[in-house]
């Protein structure tokens, strides 16, 4: 039960982008259009599995047991720096036609907060390896939802007539806020 | 020359209203004019830090493993940081919680290292990151004490709109965040293309 709630409560409650803003470069950099949001969206899904359950083994395995635990941020960043160059190494050879469509995206990703982000949230929330992966594929699907979403509306918006101040950057920024008004309403859900 | 490269981070180039970049820590810490002001004074003390390094550092960092090594050298200083303010400042540092680590992966202090400070040298590298962070800082300040003041009626938590005031929660709730800094980037782009009509 604890599991399907932290699924839920990470996709719509906590939504990652329109509640606790990480991953907000590529929201609003790659979400111009919908199969780009697309294919954003899986390839952090990815990562962000794998990397949560690989930072959550050396949090316990190495971090936790010699009390390393200021080592936190550098072990991680580096951790994850080099999950993503192996993961498109691995791609470009086991699925050319994936590495074609995600190839630009995936080093993008290692700057991205949302992975740095959910790594150190599920060490603070205590939660165990099964419960980080959830927690990890739930907030990037969450992630997904809204960068496609979001993208959705940018490919109407771009023929809308805005004033010229508020195009582009601006008018992204005040639809967002209109979609996080939308995501509030998910509170107390779960 | 150094002026001129704080100047440069400070207003001409500033990283939230005209490079728009370090998005994240922006939207998400600016729910009040304190945090909003010290998350910019971390991320400054960050990119100086991290600048002075990678310059003096320069010629001894290999090409090719230029970026791993600048992300190093960020998340050393970011966990000083870190531990300072767990040390001093601990309320400050529960508050801003997940987002001071998250310093390492703000776009900000990559791109410096990459654009400015792997290509002069210290002092002028030291000068350009005072400039962006304190640019930086300022956006942040700024934004968050508009977010502050419809959202609590106050700036720096002393009461300004009076008790009689209803606050705008939504400000302060993260609709508020999209909402504040798409309309002061418009706002500056209304002023910007007002005085290029002008000239």
């Amino acid at each position: 039960m604890k599991i399907f709630t932290l699924l839920v409560s990470s996709i719509l409650v906590n939504n990652f982008v329109m509640s606790r803003f990480l991953g907000i470069c590529p929201f609003l950099g790659v979400s111009k259009q919908v199969e780009t949001a697309v294919g954003m969206g899986a390839a952090v899904t990815f990562v962000m599995a794998i990397a949560s359950a690989a930072t959550y083994v050396v949090q316990v395995s190495i971090l936790d047991k010699f009390g390393l635990g200021y080592m936190q941020t550098i072990v991680f960043i580096l951790i994850i720096a080099a999950l993503v160059q192996l993961v498109e190494l691995f791609i470009k050879k086991a699925s050319p036609t994936l590495y074609q469509a995600l190839g630009v995206y995936l080093p993008l990703i290692t700057t991205n907060c949302a992975v740095l982000g959910i790594a150190i949230l599920n060490i603070q929330m205590e939660l165990s390896l099964l419960e980080s992966v959830v927690h990890a594929v739930g907030a990037a699907l969450g992630f997904t939802l809204s960068i496609v979403l979001f993208a959705g509306i940018r490919e109407r918006l771009a023929l809308a007539d805005v004033p010229e101040s508020f195009q582009g950057f601006p008018v992204a920024l005040i639809t967002a806020s209109l979609m996080s008004i939308a995501f509030l309403g998910f509170t107390g859900l779960v | 020359m150094s002026l001129k490269d704080f100047k440069n981070g400070l207003i001409d180039e500033n990283p939230t209203f005209v490079q728009l970049i370090g998005m994240c820590p922006t939207l998400a810490v600016t729910t009040s004019s304190m945090s909003g002001l010290s998350m910019g004074l971390a991320t400054t003390a960050v990119l100086i830090g991290s600048n002075l390094v990678i310059s003096l550092l320069r010629k001894f960092i290999p090409d090719k493993i230029r970026i791993p090594a600048f992300v190093v050298i960020i998340a050393t200083f970011v966990t000083l940081i870190q531990m300072f303010m767990n040390a001093f400042v601990p309320a400050l540092y529960a508050s801003l919680g997940l987002y001071i680590p998250l310093i390492v992966v703000n776009c900000i202090i990559l791109a410096r290292a990459e654009a400015f400070a792997s290509k002069y040298g210290p002092v002028r590298s030291m000068a350009d990151g005072l400039g962006m962070g304190l640019g930086f800082t300022a956006a942040l300040t700024i934004l968050a004490s508009i977010r502050e003041l419809l959202g609590a009626g106050s700036i720096f938590g002393i009461s300004v709109l009076g008790s009689a005031y209803k606050p705008a929660l939504l400000m302060i709730l993260p609709p508020g965040a999209f909402l504040a800094l798409g309309i002061l980037i418009g706002f500056k782009n209304w002023i910007t293309r007002k005085k290029a009509m002008n000239n």
